[in-house]
């Protein structure tokens, strides 16, 4: 099978400090890949660099296109990069606010993929957005409400919400549950995961916390540095670190 | 006559920096073309994007006319027309039929414009999807790159919340099938005008850009196929010529609610009843 993504020897710089160095891994289709890492490790570098937001100082990141099967995105034509941006790629921000338009409803911003991709039918679109709705759990009678009138957890499953309605092959998500409370984190979590689920999605996941890679990572990277010290199967990497960060990393979170 | 001025105001190095603008405009149909806007002897917000248009466009032979809202004796007409008058020597008229070269705000006229004729609108915010996306390094990527769904998030916006498009004025139009244009507000009864025999160039002072669209280029205002353009005006015919295609001004006439509907073009009333045409309350106005 051919791998979805291929990174290969992924770096960048920020003037003399690094940002991330020597990334090499392999993801297939339907696979969800967890980044820990402590805080300046250089996940959300990393995860930029990947989704075409930063531009990487060496490296390629491979991915199998529907048209023309695997393409280095780092050296694609702009347009092409953003066109995958809008369509078979999502990225889900920490912020919701950074991943919305807070001055357009709900279902404007729910909408605005499928427009970007040619969608010229109201009634169809309005029906998606209301669809979206209900599979994020937000009611359907806040289609017309703005962001702006949500609470942090409906924002982020809007935000969820806006970036799968176009079915994108691969999602990039930095921090999907910081900054929310823990039960409202549980409850997104339950939601990713399903979602995940239902529609084989392919997804990269930031993270601090273990117990979210637990839940939703088949495959975990361990990020120090800038560099990535261990990886492999999430049960295996949690449950017998080889590592000695990662084994800190580890013990350190099951105390609490 | 004394003239203390260089024809037209500008200095011709300028007016030739605004005719390069202009000749890319015409050639990039829709593009904003940025130009180094001058300081005219008037405030912005008072079309000195038009005005500048204008002194580079205007020849000693042209007649010069200009509308504000369709009126030829608005404050601001009156005062650019006075401004060319005085500084170009220039001929004016309030006839659009006159006319080679006419500066509008707002308004297209009624009558169909011809060949020989150049309309130069004032423009006051040249970009139309600054409304969504306020940075410029974005709306300019998504020109080039030709990214306009934030166009019709704007306009679904619209049905979400007033069940029709409401947007009135300054409707978005793609200009030869590629780029997404801000006709400035003028209402989208006019619309359908874009699409014309005359020379369109628009101007926009503050913003410093300048676009245009040739002749009998298409011009499409942007809608959805469940709720198609429509390009309205109020459903009445003038109070004083009787016309039922021209768009109408609401003119309240007394505190007892009292109302008359009258051509927005005043040009275009008048010849009208000067033709013998006389609307619902047309005797008493004459
Ligand atoms: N724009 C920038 N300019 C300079 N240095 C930067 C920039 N962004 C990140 N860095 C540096 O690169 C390194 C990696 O940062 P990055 O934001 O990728 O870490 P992270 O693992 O996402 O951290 P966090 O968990 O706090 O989000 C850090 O040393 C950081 O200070
Ligand atoms: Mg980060």
């Amino acid at each position: 099978m051919t791998p979805l993504l291929q990174v290969r020897g992924i770096e960048k710089r920020y003037g003399a400090r690094i940002g991330c160095a020597d990334v090499e891994f392999d993801l297939y289709p339907g696979e969800v890949m967890g980044i820990v890492g402590e805080s300046g490790s250089g996940k959300s570098t990393l995860l930029n660099c990947l989704a075409g937001h930063l531009k990487p100082d060496a490296g390629q990141v491979i991915f199998d296109t529907r048209a023309d099967g695997p393409v280095d995105t780092v050296t694609m034509s702009e347009p092409a990069r953003r066109m995958l941006g809008r369509t078979d790629w999502a990225f889900v921000h920490q912020h919701a606010r950074d991943g919305l338009r807070m001055n357009v409803s709900a279902g404007g911003n729910i909408g605005e993929r499928l427009m970007a991709v040619g969608a010229r039918h109201y009634g169809d679109i309005r029906a998606r957005a209301v669809d979206w709705l209900d599979r994020v759990e937000i009611a359907e009678n806040r289609v017309d409400d703005r962001p702006s009138a949500f609470s942090g957890g409906m924002q982020q499953r809007l935000q969820i919400a806006r970036n799968l309605v176009t079915e994108p092959r691969l999602v990039f998500m930095d921090e999907p549950t910081g900054g929310l409370d823990v039960s409202v984190q549980a409850r997104l979590l339950d939601l990713l995961r399903g979602l995940v689920r239902q529609m084989g999605l392919s997804a990269l996941i930031v993270t601090h916390d273990l117990a979210v890679v637990r839940l939703l990572a088949d495959r975990l990277m361990v990020m120090k540095d800038g560099h990535v010290v261990e990886s492999g199967l999430t049960d295996q990497v949690l449950d017998d670190p080889q590592h000695a960060y990662t084994q800190l990393l580890v013990s350190s979170v099951l105390q609490v | 006559m004394t003239q203390d001025y260089n024809f037209a105001y500008l200095d011709e190095q300028t007016k030739r920096m605004i005719r390069r603008a202009i000749l890319k405009g015409l050639a990039v149909p829709g593009y904003q073309v940025p130009f180094a806007s001058r300081e005219m002897p008037m405030p912005y917000g008072w079309g000195t994007g038009g005005v500048q248009v204008s002194a580079a466009t205007l020849t000693p032979e042209d007649t010069f006319k200009v509308i504000d809202q369709g009126s030829d004796d608005t404050t601001n007409a009156v005062s650019i027309r006075k401004f060319f008058e005085k500084t170009a020597g220039v001929a004016v008229t309030e006839e659009t039929e006159k006319a080679s070269v006419i500066q509008t705000r707002h308004r297209i006229p009624e009558a169909a414009l011809r060949e020989d004729q150049i309309l130069v609108y004032q423009v006051p915010i040249p970009e139309p999807l600054r409304f969504l996306e306020p940075r410029e390094t974005e709306t300019r990527k998504m020109h080039s790159l030709q990214e306009y769904g934030l166009m019709h998030v704007k306009l679904y916006e619209d049905i979400s919340q007033h069940g029709a498009i409401a947007t009135a004025y300054a409707y978005p139009v793609r200009v030869s099938d590629r780029y997404v244009m801000d006709p400035s507000p003028i209402p989208k009864f006019d619309n359908p005008k874009l699409e014309m025999a005359a020379i369109q160039l628009f101007g926009a002072g503050r913003e410093q850009r300048i676009y245009a669209v040739p002749p009998y280029t298409k011009v499409v205002s942007l809608d959805f196929e469940d709720y198609p353009f429509e390009p309205t005006k109020a459903d009445h015919a003038c109070d004083l010529c009787g016309a039922e295609d021209s768009y109408l001004d609401e003119v309240i006439l007394d505190d007892a609610g009292n109302r008359m509907f009258v051509c927005s073009d005043t040009d275009y009333c008048r010849s009208r009843r000067e033709a013998g045409h006389v609307g619902r309350l047309g005797e008493e106005a004459a």
